[in-house]
């Protein structure tokens, strides 16, 4: 009884105030992705975690570590589960969209031999992505090499960035979609004219994030260079390209989610190979399990390409900060 | 060299949104080689501004500024600065830091192995050679300070000049700096101009004291010359009565003549 006055009196100032905190920086910091398929130990967290809350302000380490890992686990999984929940209940009843239930069954299936190929246009799910991803990347990867280099020169000259800005703030609303008659046109084929979108979608967020971090280089880092009286190369090499390139990373990291947004519906658009298409295909098919399956490999392939840019920068910055 | 560095009529202004503003006016200054000169007055009084002139990293509005007869048109490693916030390249080591200036002045007329032994040489210099290859943000407030220093040492160059380079630090860090940089001066001979607020450090470290009137149109107020025997300790000056009577001088300039009257809305 005791206890529990000491935990209620304790609770008004204290703890109150701390849970929401805590469970927020689990949510943040446990990445929903990597918890999706442990459906079955969440329950055992969530006992553990129950049992150790009146523990904690006693702090034995282990229990606490424990705690926090289910703190961290629990919110995203609890999230899933109800999300799974929802879509269970309301296809309950039977209906054109398929429940949970079939849509693993069918994604069982699928994955089961994602590299098949029978003729263009009946390929297996893993050929589907690959494509796409070959073409966000031969896309993206031109878009960094003009997108950069141009950035760079926007941010140290004034007059050009006075000349460019006003087109580039013309043209970064125009939805990716807009241009591909375009390269249509110019390509004369649907595949690199697809990938002439990622291009253009790309190339923005580069340019604005590099020009911006080349704006906003430390005066003392330039001073540092003045009083050296470096050679440009060398200015460039060694404090300008270290400086700028968390803002960089950042561009790169918006633009590849833009791109992996734009290749789906550029593919829906230009047909051929990829998940774009393929989702395309399937609703001519009638296959609606398959474009359930299809928004869940999009989100995690995003997910994952995310992520792994936010690695990578985290890895670049460490080094070079 | 009597007239090392030449500040003749000298005058800054910069332009704002509400105009013209003054920030120093009618600056006559002649340094010797090998002198040390402190710059001292209240926050606002133009001090870093007249380093900032020396160094190049501005330019005149008005007057000229020499350096061994030839007109400072812009910054140069022959006036070395040490940055108020150290200014190192957070992504490169210590070692590299120092290795960017040694390369740019030397790196013309000397091999690598050669420069490399400068670049140790320097970091030697302040007492860090354990923390060469190390990164700045694994370093001191002081020891970062420190590499500022070697970088700018390392270069040779003709005139060093130091925006109150120990401002940042704790007091007890910054006597010991104080006392290495009195030595690496009385060996390298270097040339010195330093910003600073510290009335103390002013006395133990100059030649002479250059103390400024309060901004906006600063200029010179009265230039003391410290006639203290070197190598100086700071112990020993401590009950020394002509060094407190410098010290005494310097407070009254401050806070007597130029005592910071808040201003009537400027």
């Amino acid at each position: 009884m005791s206890a529990a006055i000491l935990n209620v009196d304790f609770g008004l100032e204290k703890p109150v105030d701390r849970a929401p905190k805590e469970v927020l920086l689990g949510a943040i910091s446990g990445s929903p992705a990597m918890v999706l398929p442990v459906a079955e130990p969440a329950k055992e967290e969530k006992m553990e975690k129950v049992a150790s809350l009146p523990a904690v302000d006693l702090s034995t380490p282990f229990s606490e570590k424990l705690a926090s890992v289910g703190r961290a686990v629990l919110p995203p999984v609890l999230g899933m589960v109800i999300l799974i929940g929802i879509w269970y209940i309301a296809t309950m009843k039977g209906g054109s969209i398929p429940g949970p239930l079939q849509t693993w069954d069918a994604a069982a299936v699928l994955f089961a031999d994602p590299f098949y190929r029978n003729g263009p246009n009946d390929q297996g799910i893993g050929w589907n992505i690959l494509s796409s991803l070959q073409r966000v990347a031969i896309g993206f990867g031109f878009a960094a090499l003009v997108g950069i280099p141009l950035g760079f020169i926007l941010g140290r000259s004034a007059f050009l960035a006075a000349m460019i800005n006003p087109i580039i703030s013309l043209l970064r609303p125009v939805s990716p979609l807009a241009w591909l008659p375009i390269g249509l046109l110019v390509f004369q084929r649907a595949d690199p004219a697809a990938t002439y979108t990622i291009f253009i979608c790309s190339i923005w967020p580069m340019i604005m994030n590099t020009a911006q971090g080349v704006q906003r280089v430390p005066q003392d880092y330039l001073n540092v260079a003045r009083v050296l009286a470096l050679s440009e190369w060398k200015v460039v090499t060694k404090i300008l390209f270290p400086a700028v390139l968390p803002y960089i990373l950042t561009g790169i990291r918006l633009s590849i989610g833009t791109a992996w947004l734009v290749i789906v519906a550029a593919e829906m658009l230009t047909g051929g190979v990829g998940i774009g298409f393929w989702v395309w295909d399937e609703w001519n098919n009638l296959k609606v399990e398959h474009i359930i399956i299809a928004i869940f490999v999009i989100g995690i392939v995003g997910l994952l390409l995310e992520q792994a840019l936010i690695l990578l920068a985290k890895k670049l910055t460490k080094e070079s900060s | 060299m009597e007239k090392f560095v030449q500040v003749e009529r000298v005058g800054q202004t910069f332009d704002t949104k509400k105009g013209k503003f003054v920030a120093l006016r009618d600056i006559d200054l002649t340094i010797k080689q090998g002198e040390f000169i402190a710059l001292i007055g209240h926050s606002g009084c133009g001090k870093s501004t007249l380093l900032n002139l020396i160094a190049g990293l501005t330019l005149p509005s008005s007057g000229v500024l020499l350096l061994e007869d030839r007109e400072i048109a812009g910054p140069g490693p022959e006036r070395a600065v040490v940055f108020q916030n150290h200014s190192l390249l957070p992504w490169l080591t210590c070692f590299e830091n120092v290795y960017l200036a040694v390369e740019r002045v030397f790196g013309t007329k000397e091999g690598k192995a050669k420069l490399k032994e400068r670049t140790a040489a320097a970091i030697n210099l302040v007492g860090l050679d354990h923390a060469s290859a190390k990164y700045p943000n694994e370093i001191s407030g002081g020891m970062k300070q420190r590499v500022g220093i070697a970088r700018a040492l390392s270069m040779q160059p003709k005139v060093l000049l130091m925006d109150e380079p120990f401002g940042a630090l704790d007091a007890l860090t910054r006597a010991r700096l104080q006392d290495e940089l009195m030595k690496i001066c009385e060996v390298s001979k270097a040339t010195t101009v330093m910003v600073t607020h510290d009335v103390d450090e002013a006395v133990l470290l100059s030649d002479r004291i250059v103390m400024m009137t309060n901004g906006p149109a600063a200029t010179i107020g009265e230039i003391l010359e410290v006639k203290l025997p070197r190598p100086r300790d700071r112990l020993v000056l401590a009950h020394d009565p002509s060094y407190i009577n410098y010290r005494a001088a310097v407070l009254e300039f401050l806070y007597q003549k130029q005592a910071h009257v808040e201003k009537i809305a400027a």
